[in-house]
């Protein structure tokens, strides 16, 4: 397939204002005759849906939780990037789309970001004006702190909860368009199947979580903004509800998947326990700011890390990397936390983590002063772990945080589909192999805020949409097919849970198709995968009926499409034999072990069609050029 | 590492809004101190599930003590022993190896109960659709340096609005009252110049709709405030009071939900 990503002429400052221009628009009478379903209520879902009925669309919003508002959004504890440059640090609209594509590893297209760096000041005024309670200073100015690694100060915050109150204030703007009845709000939904009628997509089939009755919802454009697929690993900062299902069920109806194996793992996540754990905690990389990461430079120390003297330490991010130091970008700091505990210098009971050690801030500091900047952090550690991070250094492992590929979409963020839109983590378009700290936030609410209102303005002026009824066949052939599949997984009656299996899947994932990847693990996850899909339609074991509140069917049905999804991820992988960003290839290395690049083979967007269960999908390559921020490699030393 | 903790858990079952619910009893053990409390509820329904019987349903999301999903009375207590968490951060070392523990859905008449201990919380999505927001309209914010906060109301504002929306307060109340939840959005967006504009209409319009959704009255014995995971405190009731005062004073002649 050839992908058109519709990037505008001109120069790569003048190109967003420039399609604005030229975008069609639909005149404001006309706006409510169009119905626009969103679904998921992030960041992206929330700040579309309020805008697009702001603007007087007819807008329909679903998610699955019990409330818009508890969408894992909210659980960002960092902050937001914005160029605006209030610290007088020399930061700029340019300088932020320079370090967003050289920190993606040069895998992104340039005008996504430079659009996404523009919306950027935008959102902080848009976000302040709805109540927003960003930190201040004495003078009553909005403050700001680098961030993940940055070299200017670009970063607003909500003390560490900076992803909550970025969505209260979304979902507040949603909650007014509710009220005034251009919302319409459908929770406890979760969307089994897009509609594509006459190759448009033109609607969805839901189930009501609550009653299990499917529903069939017709509009003239949808919108998924579903957040992304971290939890085909099981263990993952994101929360158990969170899944690939919307985005695979639209990937078999034809949109294409791009870059998938980029994945994110994160630094600073509080290690695993034991067998029960059922998901992973992020503590926020802020840290890295005051925290010393080492290791004992002794093989197997078991000694407590009050009882090793400085000299038997390795601090190996500050030694490896010392203009950089602990402060290396997430996946350089995950792959060497990796690297040391595979040379069994890991420490804890699993031997599966690194120290984090805040003894010489709290000298420098004081105690006080630690806590004042990260009191609810070390609260929250020692609430999980039973140790006092004041007086014990904090034990840290990485673990899969974000996930960087998606719905491969163009520049209006439509996918392969017409009419189906991907906003936010859900599609791929602007972080390339790796995303930057406090970028996610941006990118969410930029694309729901400041791009989806003009762009599906543009779709619904230039596309002759047929007048359709949600009692057309297309719709009750995608209910049956949802409803079937349900009975068949209700019918098994196996012998596994629906977690065990999912446990299993996220080992291989974990351990094949984690931080490190080579030919042999991959291959090796491509034919235990779908080993296990077997496995699952065989002998797992779903209870109750699908005419009720059934967490466990929900459970399996999203399981079963991780299990088709895991298969294409562990592909891409394999496909991509070079290292960049958050992909590790390990058979793609410098020699100083370092991420090496190839930019002659690779330097495209990997985007697949689905051809099949189990059949090998078709790969497109989308060509990336740099015109601006020119090909280098990224260095930290 | 599996533990050894064994305990005797009276959960409640109830197959629907309209079935009549009742406790059952399970015993489990290989329970690591380690466990969060859903954790321990995961081992109980893979348990169930093996022996052929539906897991109980709770509602759960994040499990990192923020979306405000789950809920849970735990002996008694919305959110368990623990202080200033939500349940998903309680650990089983909270609990002695023998313990019986009891566990049970949020209960008021404005949280109908879905199945087991999973509730029905639209009424405080509805309260913020009664004026919970600031009318801006994306697009037409000023720089958002033009207005200075002072930081002292900055961070006032910022307590109030770290309520997550779970509903502990209404299940610590004898009367099922909403009022620190109202009072968190109220005191919130009244602290910013931001929200002032529209403070009189707004604390009217949601507290006239949280009295419509037949959440009950405050009667000041603050176990809102001793069960809520982010430590918001009964002094914004009563700002949420000083505002209702003023309101009404000046609106006296305004009615529940009219446009105003």
């Amino acid at each position: 397939m050839i992908l058109d990503s519709k990037i505008p002429a001109g120069p790569i400052g003048e190109k967003w204002t420039r399609h604005k221009f030229e975008l069609k628009l639909v005149n404001p009478a006309n706006k409510r005759k169009f119905t626009v379903i969103v679904v998921g209520t992030g960041l992206a879902g929330a700040s579309a849906a309020a805008s697009l009925g702001e603007l007087g669309y007819n807008v329909k919003a679903f998610c699955i939780q019990d409330s818009p508002r508890r969408a894992h959004s909210i659980a960002a504890q960092g902050g937001i990037n914005a160029a605006k440059n209030y610290t007088n640090d020399g930061d700029s609209v340019y300088r932020l789309f320079y370090d967003t594509v050289k920190g993606g590893d040069f895998r992104a297209r340039e005008a996504n970001v430079h659009r996404l760096a523009e919306c950027s000041n935008l959102i902080i005024d848009q976000c302040v004006a709805q109540g927003v309670p960003f930190g201040r200073d004495y003078g009553g100015l909005l403050d700001n702190r680098s961030f993940g690694g940055a070299q200017v100060s670009r970063t607003f915050y909500a003390r560490g909860q900076t992803g909550q109150q970025l969505l209260i204030g979304a979902y507040q703007s949603m909650m007014r368009q509710v009220a005034k009845g251009s919302v319409k709000m459908f929770p406890r939904r979760e969307m089994l199947d897009l509609v594509v009628v006459n190759g448009k997509a033109r609607g969805i089939v839901v189930r009501n979580l609550i009653t299990g009755e499917l529903e069939s919802h017709e509009a003239d454009a949808v919108c998924l903004c579903t957040g992304g697929y971290g939890n085909v690993f099981y263990l993952s900062t994101n929360a158990k509800g969170s899944n690939v299902t919307a985005a695979w069920r639209a990937h078999k109806k034809g949109a294409l998947f791009a870059n998938p194996c980029y994945t994110q793992i994160h630094p600073t996540c509080i290690p695993v326990t034991g067998d029960h754990q059922s998901k992973l905690t992020l503590m926020s990389e802020s840290l890295r700011n005051d925290g010393r990461v080492w290791v004992p430079k002794k093989i197997g120390d078991t000694r407590s890390p009050d009882q090793i003297p400085e000299s038997e330490r390795f601090y190996y991010l500050e030694e490896k990397y010392p203009s950089f130091g602990n402060l290396v970008p997430r996946d350089v700091a995950s792959r060497n936390a990796k690297m040391v505990c595979d040379k069994g210098m890991g420490v804890g009971q699993s031997k599966l983590a690194v120290y984090l050690d805040f003894s010489d801030s709290i000298k420098r500091l004081g105690v006080s002063a630690v806590s004042a900047k990260y009191g609810n952090l070390f609260q929250m550690y020692e609430k999980i772990t039973d140790e006092n991070p004041y007086k014990v250094p904090m034990r840290i492992f990485p673990a899969v945080h974000y996930t960087m590929g998606g719905l491969w979409v163009d520049y209006n963020l439509m996918s392969t589909i017409p009419g189906c839109f991907v906003l936010g983590e859900a599609n791929f378009s602007d972080h390339g192999a790796n995303r930057l700290g406090a970028s996610a936030l941006m990118q969410g609410l930029a694309d729901g805020y400041f791009v989806i209102p003009y762009t599906i303005g543009g779709y619904f002026a230039s596309t002759k949409l047929e007048k359709i009824s949600s009692s057309e066949k297309e719709f009750e052939d995608s209910k049956k097919e949802s409803s079937e599949r349900m009975n068949k997984l209700l019918n098994i009656k196996g012998k596994r849970t629906v977690s065990d299996i999912h446990r299993e899947l996220g080992h291989i994932m974990w351990e094949n198709v984690g931080m490190g990847r080579n030919k042999k693990g991959l291959e090796k996850a491509l034919a235990e995968i779908p080993a296990l899909r077997e496995e699952f339609w065989k002998n797992v074991n779903v209870l109750g009926s699908e005419g009720s509140f059934n967490q466990n069917l929900e459970h399996a049905g999203r399981l079963a499409d991780f299990l088709e999804f895991g298969e294409l991820l562990a592909q891409d992988a394999l496909h991509r034999e070079e290292s960049c960003g958050g992909h590790f290839r390990e058979e793609s290395q410098t020699e100083e072990g370092e991420a090496k690049r190839d930019d002659e083979k690779f330097c495209y967007v990997g985007a697949w069609e689905y051809k099949g269960v189990g059949q090998k999908p078709e790969l497109s390559k989308e060509p990336l050029t740099f015109d601006n921020v020119h090909l280098v490699t990224r260095s930290y030393k | 590492m599996s533990g050894n903790m064994n305990l005797t858990l009276k959960i409640w079952r109830q197959k629907d809004s309209k079935s009549k619910g009742q406790f059952e009893t399970i015993k489990i053990g290989g329970i690591s101190p380690d466990m969060s409390f859903l954790e321990m509820l995961d081992t109980v329904n893979e348990q169930q599930m093996k022996e052929g019987k539906e897991g109980f349903a709770f509602d759960h999301d994040c499990r990192e003590g923020i979306c405000g999903m789950c809920s849970l009375v735990i002996n008694g207590m919305p959110h368990g022993p623990d202080h200033a968490i939500t349940t998903c951060q309680l650990h089983m070392r909270k609990f002695k190896d023998g313990d019986t523990i009891v566990i049970e859905p949020w209960r008021a008449s404005a949280f109908p109960i879905i199945r087991d201990c999973a509730v029905d919380r639209s009424a405080f999505d509805r309260i913020i659709q009664a004026g919970g927001f600031v009318s801006v309209n994306t697009g037409s914010a000023p720089d958002a340096a033009t207005i200075p906060v002072p930081k002292d109301q900055a961070d006032r504002a910022f307590d109030a609005a770290a309520c997550v929306g779970c509903g502990a307060c209404v299940a610590a109340c004898k009367n099922s009252s909403a009022m620190l939840f109202v009072a968190a959005k109220v005191s919130h967006l009244s602290y910013l110049p931001q929200g002032k504009v529209e403070a009189k209409k707004r604390v009217l319009a949601m507290v006239a709709q949280m009295d419509k959704e037949g959440f009950g009255n405050c009667s000041n014995l603050y176990e809102c405030q001793a069960a809520c995971p982010k430590n918001i405190t009964v002094d914004f009731i009563a700002k949420m009071n000083r505002e209702y005062l003023g309101a009404t004073a000046l609106y006296a002649e305004k009615v529940y939900g009219e446009e105003m």
